[in-house]
């Protein structure tokens, strides 16, 4: 018991991570990036690269797998999806999906349709025991990581002046733009971290979710969920709905595997009807 | 509400622009000439042609949401998906034997079902609504993956086709199957016209266009819009139901999110909210997806993707012609698939930057060929005129 409770927090704590640039996304500047899989599939597959083909250590290779990422994010903003943001959510679903499209053919043309593994350091492999509870090595480390990161990412959301002005924009973009808030800059740099974060996910998760060219398809419903569960209005409400799904799908799929992904969909269908804005979220008056 | 005996003149005034909308232009009649000519000329191509029949009207009955209600769907498979495996589970088991009236039970047992979430749809904005249905469609194919009377990931096998109406025989060529599609597609078509034509249909665009104002003037929203997401389940439900008696299997990819996606790109290609829409979207992109699979079997969507993330940048004329012309240019110079990625990769970056500028030049074309257009018109209506008796 204790164990899957484990294993649903490391699973939460990862899907947080590679959700959390979409939530930030669509809350600030309201963009439905449907792509948003497809940059942590990228953070996967440098990794993979970076660690199996060029022999970098693996905790080396993580930090490169975000910045890349990042670089990535921030190319593709500034040439495409800025000239998105003013269409409308279907546009714009459209242009992601066909985002994810061109990615997961151009990936399997590069890299096979075969999944594909990282090389886990031994020291990183198999379990510790503590107090009676066999805890994996790998999802200890990714709780730390992600646990760092949440904490990291809240504080500067919460203490800094950027923190500040990013909540400003998400609030109101107009007023913060008469504020004398460069909102663009502003969601330019968001859109690096996060797609960064989600890049850094896709590395941490290769091992956990599983990595092929169809990752963005199959990972996102399941990143869609934790931000319309959550909300997009703060960092906390993505951050419990995520766990919350990790440890609900972990359970599920142990406990009661006939009905295997179907009751979190119900979930997300639930809430969406009862709490369009999301569980955690403070109603925006605009 | 007004009486409508008290404005004769006004009431028969309606009537006539109602009744000026729905006739028959000549291009209408061309279309389904064409359609008709194709049963005979192209005997070789009946079953790509059966497939595009089947995707037209499952178009269609999106068009009907989208261009006409202003629903956005992201799971309209979940419909098409019912219904597949409503009409192969009657035929499988012997409930209903004869394939139209399966297909009609089939039909009736999705709009069932578009009835019942419909009410999902009615509350939240564009993103919700993206979201709800896109789950929707996800909660079928979960459950048809852990059915036992769906066959899971298997799929259904084993259907066999009773001789539609007890005479024609579904033979191996798809004959039977192309006419059987194409007069269900042309009966739907015609009850999809007559309601979008219909006060029901303007009531529904006014809803579209601003569902406050169109409250204030007394229509009844909510119930308009389960209506039309009512009709259009039941309709995608016979697309799909017309998929398992043609290819007498049904799989789990009548649910998959890419049919979904298919469907809407369909829609985006060919103009939502006129009908015809998604019957050219469907033949333009069945024609394009079957070239594309043939030249490169593997990676064709890489192409799909470009198509559709061009025209949403550039409009949906230039962003496909732009589209095209870096295929072409690909397949000119027989890059391989990787030099393409980078080429295409490249193009559409530079494309990005200088998309202001490029809009400015496709705003004027657009302009021109306006303005060419109205020139001729104007040339040919005089002409016309010259020539009708006592002008």
């Amino acid at each position: 018991m204790l164990t899957i409770l484990f294993d649903g927090i490391a699973y939460g704590m990862l899907l947080f991570v590679l959700a959390c640039g979409l939530s930030v996304t669509l809350g600030l500047m309201n963009f439905v990036n449907l792509a948003h899989g497809a940059f942590a599939m990228a953070g996967g597959y440098i990794t993979v690269v970076l660690v199996n083909r060029l022999g970098l250590p693996f905790l080396g290779a993580l930090p490169l797998a975000f910045v890349l990422t990042a670089l990535v994010g921030v190319a593709l903003e500034r040439t495409l999806y800025v000239h998105v943001y003013a269409k409308t959510h279907l546009e714009q679903v459209l242009f992601s999906i066909g985002l994810v499209f061109m990615s997961v053919a151009a990936v399997d043309y590069v890299m096979g349709s075969q999944q594909q593994f990282v090389s886990i350091p031994s020291y990183l492999q198999g379990q510790i025991n503590l107090f009676g509870v066999g805890i994996g090595r790998y999802r200890l480390l990714i709780i730390l990581i992600c646990g760092l990161l949440t904490v990291a990412l809240q504080f500067s959301l919460m203490r800094t002046r950027f923190g500040s002005r990013l909540r400003a924009a998400v609030d109101d973009a107009r007023v913060a733009r008469g504020l004398g808030i460069n909102v663009n800059a502003v969601f330019a740099v968001t859109f690096a971290v996060g797609s960064g974060l989600a890049g850094l996910g896709g590395a941490l998760g290769a091992e956990i979710l599983g990595l092929d060219p169809h990752f963005p398809l199959k990972f996102m419903i399941y990143f869609l969920i934790v931000v319309t569960v959550g909300g997009t209005s703060s960092i906390t409400g993505p951050f419990i709905a995520s766990l919350l799904l990790g440890f609900g799908d972990v359970a599920g799929k142990y406990y009661a595997p006939q009905f295997g992904s179907f009751i979190i969909y119900i979930i997300m269908i639930v809430v969406l009807i009862w709490r369009p804005q999301g569980l955690f979220s403070r109603a925006i008056a605009k | 509400m007004i009486d409508r005996a008290a404005n004769p003149q006004l009431v028969a005034q309606a009537h006539g622009l109602l009744a000026s909308r729905t006739r028959w232009s000549v291009l209408e009649i061309a279309f389904w000439l064409v359609a008709l000519a194709s049963i005979f000329l192209l005997q070789s191509k009946h079953l790509i042609l059966t497939e595009i029949a089947i995707l037209a009207l499952f178009a269609l009955s999106l068009d009907l949401l989208l261009g006409y209600a202003g629903i956005v769907s992201l799971g309209h498979a979940a419909f098409f998906g019912f219904g597949a495996y409503c009409a192969g589970i009657l035929a499988k088991y012997g409930i209903i034997k004869e394939p139209v009236l399966a297909l009609l039970a089939s039909g009736i047992a999705a709009m069932a079902l578009g009835f019942v979430t419909s009410f999902l749809v009615l509350r939240g904005s564009d993103l919700t609504r993206l979201m709800v249905t896109l789950g929707v469609a996800l909660v079928l194919r979960e459950i048809a993956n852990r059915l036992e009377i769906t066959g899971g990931a298997d799929g259904l096998q084993g259907v066999v086709m009773e001789p539609i109406l007890g005479h024609f025989q579904f033979d191996i060529f798809g004959k039977t199957a192309y006419v059987y599609s194409l007069i269900v597609l042309f009966i739907l078509f015609l009850i999809a016209r007559r309601i979008v034509h219909s006060p029901f249909g303007l009531s529904l665009r006014s809803v579209k266009g601003n569902p406050l104002r169109a409250s204030a003037v007394g229509i009844h929203v909510n119930g308009r819009l389960v209506a039309i997401y009512t009709i259009a389940a039941g309709m995608a439900g016979v697309a799909g139901a017309l998929l398992t008696q043609a290819t007498q299997f049904a799989s789990l990819s009548v649910l998959d999110f890419e049919r979904s996606a298919d469907v809407l790109l369909i829609l985006i290609i060919g103009g939502a909210g006129y009908l015809y829409g998604g019957l050219i979207g469907a033949v333009l992109f069945k024609l394009v997806q079957d070239y594309l699979a043939n030249v490169t079997p593997q990676y064709w969507q890489f192409w799909l993707g470009l198509a559709l993330v061009m025209m949403i940048l550039f409009g949906r004329v230039y962003g496909a012609v732009m589209a095209a012309l870096i295929f072409a240019v690909c397949t000119a110079l027989k890059l391989p698939f990787m030099q393409s990625i980078v080429f295409t990769v490249a193009v559409v970056a530079t494309l990005g930057i200088a998309r202001p500028h490029i809009l400015r030049w496709t705003s004027a074309i657009t302009a021109r060929a306006v303005a060419v257009q109205a020139g001729l018109k104007a040339r040919f209506t005089r002409k016309g005129s010259d020539h009708a008796p006592g002008a």
